[in-house]
């Protein structure tokens, strides 16, 4: 099972570092479930705020994103990126200076519901992508939250694809930059 | 922001770093050389009569020695600056570099006569190598931080110790070929606090700039 989920993985994350983007959208949906189940047993262990758990699976989307570079195609992929979530993780808990303040019993309660919940919302995201340039707002925004194309984003904000697809990269490698551990 | 939609954006922008990390090392390393050699013919230059000095063992090995171990802890570092990195290696090579220096030490202790111990350890500026073997270290240390900034280190400081490693390694090797001490005493003091201090500017700098 493991390994038949780690072959996949790097299927889908080998296709995707050759420019497959629906592969990379798969990889990345079939991901978060199991991300979350993580992230939300690492809380647990340090008794700090469920709350946080969707902002730190997407800082860890993020993390993944931008250094897929690190990952040897001929490696399995699964320690990777599991390595990652947990540096991850740790970092955002640091940051959040590790705050006690949930009762173990609700966090219980809450890890026996762990389905695919594709409409949790962070919110650590959000607060940094106001901080952005507001041309690469504007694309990550366009691209988010109406669901438009490369090439729908740049008819509305009137931008070559190019520019677009520049804004996109850079914003995304800023937004990750701003999720540094300290 | 839904996580769905994070999704939507990151699988908008597929564009991966092409080049390998170990190339971007390379890339990195080669600038940094360039200026320190640059540096060393302006500031001090070969020291006389090295080409005939080069079958002298003591020379040999004060310059190959610290050569060999920036050519060894290359591939550490790139090893390092991934999320998966493991620090084994690294401690298994520096374990076999501290035997041979051992080594060296302890046949030049047999062959010296103790009376000479002293002076030689000594040596005649001590305080010139401590200075200019993180001179000439300085520039690759950039160049390797840089580079490993492409990585994504399991520990930035670690990994920044490895990047003063192999800077402070070159920077010994090409101080090495100027030094007028010959005698693995020195070396194994002087050549090797210098690069103990690159290590520690290296891991300082790096968990500054190889955090992710």
């Amino acid at each position: 099972m493991r390994v038949d989920r780690d072959s996949e993985w790097s299927a889908l994350l080998r296709a995707a570092n050759a420019g497959d983007a629906p592969a990379y959208r798969r990889f990345l949906q079939q991901l978060a479930p199991v991300l979350r189940s993580f992230v939300r047993r690492m809380l647990l262990r340090a008794t700090a705020p469920e709350a946080d758990a969707e902002d730190i699976v997407q800082e860890i989307l993020l993390a993944i994103h931008t250094k897929r570079n690190t990952w040897i195609e001929s490696a399995p992929v699964a320690p990777w990126l599991f390595t990652i979530a947990r540096h991850k993780t740790i970092d955002a808990l640091r940051r959040r200076g590790r705050r006690i303040d949930v009762p173990i019993d609700d966090v219980a309660e809450t890890l026996a519901a762990d389905e695919d919940e594709p409409n949790l919302i962070g919110l650590y995201i959000d607060r940094n992508l106001e901080t952005l340039p507001s041309g690469q707002r504007k694309v990550v925004e366009a691209i988010a939250v109406s669901g438009a194309s490369i090439a729908e984003a740049a008819e509305r904000l009137s931008m070559s694809r190019g520019a677009v697809r520049v804004a996109l990269h850079r914003g995304l490698a800023s937004l990750a930059a701003r999720t540094k551990g300290s | 922001m839904r996580t769905e939609e994070l999704i939507r954006v990151l699988a908008a922008d597929p564009e991966v770093e092409k080049t390998p990390l170990a190339l971007a090392l390379v890339y990195g390393l080669l600038p940094g050389i360039l200026v320190s050699i640059a540096l060393y013919c302006v500031l001090i230059g070969p020291r006389p009569h090295l080409a005939d000095l080069m079958s002298e063992p003591r020379v040999l090995f004060k310059i190959f020695y610290p050569l060999a171990l920036f050519v060894c802890a290359g591939p550490l570092a790139l090893r390092l600056a991934r999320p998966t990195g493991d620090p084994w290696p690294l401690v298994r090579l520096l374990i076999l570099w501290l035997f041979v220096l051992a080594a060296a030490v302890g046949i030049e202790l047999l062959v010296l006569p103790p009376d000479l111990w002293r002076a030689r350890l000594i040596g005649h500026n001590a305080v010139f190598c401590m200075l200019m073997i993180p001179s000439f270290a300085a520039a690759p240390l950039i160049g390797a931080l840089i580079a490993l900034h492409r990585g994504a280190p399991k520990n930035p400081s670690l990994a920044g110790a490895v990047a003063g490693l192999l800077a402070g390694a070159f920077g010994a090797s090409l101080y090495a070929t100027h030094c007028p001490d010959d005698s693995p005493l020195f070396v194994a003091t002087w050549y090797v606090i210098a690069v103990l201090i690159v290590m520690a500017v290296g891991a300082i700098a790096g968990s500054r700039v190889l955090r992710w």
